[in-house]
């Protein structure tokens, strides 16, 4: 990881831990594709091609050589996560528009690997979101059975996008359900509509958050993260959503639910520890994280987007220089503030 | 009487080295509110060259007479009368433009460029000089205004001239991408304003210390980044 002194040699190459992260997403990507179906899979291919074919361009352009750049890796990590947080029958456009402009403007126009203030994905959902608000929101609803070739044909343009196309996550449902009914429905009521939801969260979606808990929880026993982040971003769900839900458990979801939906146990693990647009600090870390869990909570709960992890994400990556600074760790031998 | 070199350094001024919109970064206000089409920047722009125009050679003229203390209210109220005169003219001729453009012609009272050029050029200047700077310093405006309207109008909606029908009935918008374009809804919201307007003076100062290159000399400075609204 990348920390203030004291280093220690470790064999830790840029490519090497990139290709770890990329196993790591690897349990979820299966409960995903086991969900809505191989879709998910061509998805990432298209945004992986979209991702390096942008990069060497933009290498190309400034000079620098193509072949160290493009085998690191991290171009292929932000082409998954943008795949993994789009919808998964999403046009093949969308995804190709998203991945240049986190490759393009928030990676390569900041200065490339390592330079770049905010996470490239997250920028990427937040510019499709904010430019196509009606197709980043269509999900496909559970259950839905396409074949291979049905599922390539609507990504690519070439099959209608028919109305089981367009759902809402569950996380979304929920908040439009809680809005439309005005308080006369309770969460209790909601949950137990057992097309949409399973046991704790969404229906199969709560298995696509457990694979990505199980790859985060790899990542941290690896060492490519520490608990810092994950831990302070759970924790601050669990406690905002908590304790709304213990003032009234009639109009707010429970924690459990919060964190198997939307992005949470992704952007806990894979997406808030990102080493060069999150903190370095450890107490830096903490904040971080808690502040990226406190404002997705806010934003999926209180606003209009049906989840808040990417917003939440860049605010903090705004704020991140700054808590930086204010939490150097004291030097060696010295006093804390000295 | 104004010499060739004097001339030409005005209008190189005005339209390039210090051009209000992509190196004194004046007047963002208005840029990012009125761009999303190319149509309502030029509209914007030829009222901000009259208002200049008019403005600057009022106080070039006037320029002795003005006690220096109170000479900032002074230029606000010819400035401030200037603009009601704009404001009726778009009203009475180019109502459905003026509904468009809104309060941003009103505004351009308050806009640092008219300000900025009566402070400090109009008033140190002789009439025909100043006329003159207010013209090339809209007309770079114009062009810079015009350029960034008309890509966030094709990005956004594939379309070039939209809304050019307010001023010359007979005309209509080219549709330049294919009906099914889908729009790229982000190019007409205020951040696609900032991030195209960054990639116009990122491209401003790579052309500059290209010539600079070629001239053997210092690149000049980097812009400053701070405008003033």
């Amino acid at each position: 990881m990348f920390a203030p002194a004291p280093f220690l040699l470790k064999d830790a190459s840029v490519s090497r831990v990139m290709t770890q992260v990329c196993l790591a997403l690897v349990p979820g990507i299966a409960a995903y594709a086991w969900l809505v179906g191989p879709a998910i899979l061509v998805q990432l291919v298209i945004a992986s091609l979209a991702a390096l074919l942008a990069e060497a361009a933009m290498l190309r352009v400034q000079g620098k050589p193509l072949g160290m750049f493009l085998a690191d890796g991290s171009a292929v990590v932000t082409a998954w996560l943008i795949a993994l947080t789009f919808p998964p029958l999403a046009p093949w456009w969308l995804v190709v528009t998203g991945t240049v402009f986190a490759i393009v403007i928030a990676k390569q126009l900041y200065g490339g690997l390592g330079q770049n203030p905010f996470n490239p994905a997250m920028v990427a959902f937040a510019v499709c979101i904010v430019a196509f608000p009606a197709l980043m929101s269509q999900w496909p609803s559970v259950g839905l059975q396409l074949s291979l070739a049905d599922q390539i044909n609507v990504i690519l343009g070439l099959a209608p996008r028919v109305d089981a196309l367009a759902g809402a996550t569950p996380l979304d449902a929920m908040k439009t359900a809680l809005k439309l009914a005005d308080g006369s429905v309770s969460v209790t009521q909601l949950l137990a509509n057992q097309d949409i939801y399973g046991n704790f969260a969404g229906r199969g979606w709560e298995w696509v958050a457990a694979g990505y808990l199980l790859g985060g929880l790899w990542m941290w026993q690896r060492k490519l993260i520490t608990w810092h982040v994950p831990t302070a971003f759970i924790g601050a769900l669990v406690v905002v959503a908590g304790g709304l839900w213990l003032y009234n458990p009639a109009q707010f979801a429970n924690p459990l639910f919060h964190l198997l939906s939307g992005g949470s146990m992704l952007g806990a693990f894979f997406i808030a520890t990102d080493p060069v647009s999150g903190c370095t600090t450890p107490r830096g870390k903490l904040i971080f994280g808690a502040g990226a869990g406190l404002l997705a909570y806010i934003i999926r709960v209180f606003g209009g987007y049906p989840d808040g992890v990417a917003f939440a994400v860049l605010l903090m990556n705004l704020c991140a220089p700054v808590i930086d600074l204010l939490t150097q760790p004291p030097i060696f031998g010295m006093k804390d503030k000295a | 009487m104004i010499t060739r070199d004097e001339f030409k350094t005005i209008a190189g001024n005005g339209i390039w080295k210090q051009n209000t919109s992509i190196a004194q970064i004046l007047g963002l206000c208005p840029l990012l509110a009125v761009t999303t089409n190319a149509v309502n920047g030029i509209m914007l722009s030829l009222a901000t060259i009259l208002v200049m125009a008019l403005s600057n050679v009022a106080v070039a003229a006037l320029r002795n007479l003005i006690p220096h203390e109170i000479r900032i209210p002074v230029f606000i109220l010819i400035v401030a009368a200037l603009v009601t005169v704009v404001d009726l003219l778009f009203n009475a001729n180019l109502h459905e433009l003026y509904l468009v453009l809104g309060i941003f012609i009103p505004l351009i009272v308050t806009n640092c460029i008219v300000l900025a050029r009566v402070e400090a050029f109009a008033a140190k200047n002789p009439p025909l000089q100043s006329t003159l700077d207010g013209i090339f310093m809209g007309v770079g405006m114009l062009w810079t205004l015009a350029l960034l309207g008309g890509m966030r109008e094709l990005l956004g909606s594939g379309t070039l001239f939209g809304g050019i029908d307010m001023v010359f009935p007979n005309l209509q918008p080219i549709q330049l991408l294919p009906e099914s374009y889908p729009g790229f809804l982000l190019a007409l919201l205020p951040p696609g304003a900032f991030i195209l307007l960054g990639c116009m003076i990122a491209w401003k100062n790579w052309m500059d210390a290209r010539a600079a290159a070629r001239a053997q000399t210092k690149p000049p400075a980097p812009v400053a980044t701070a405008g003033c609204h």
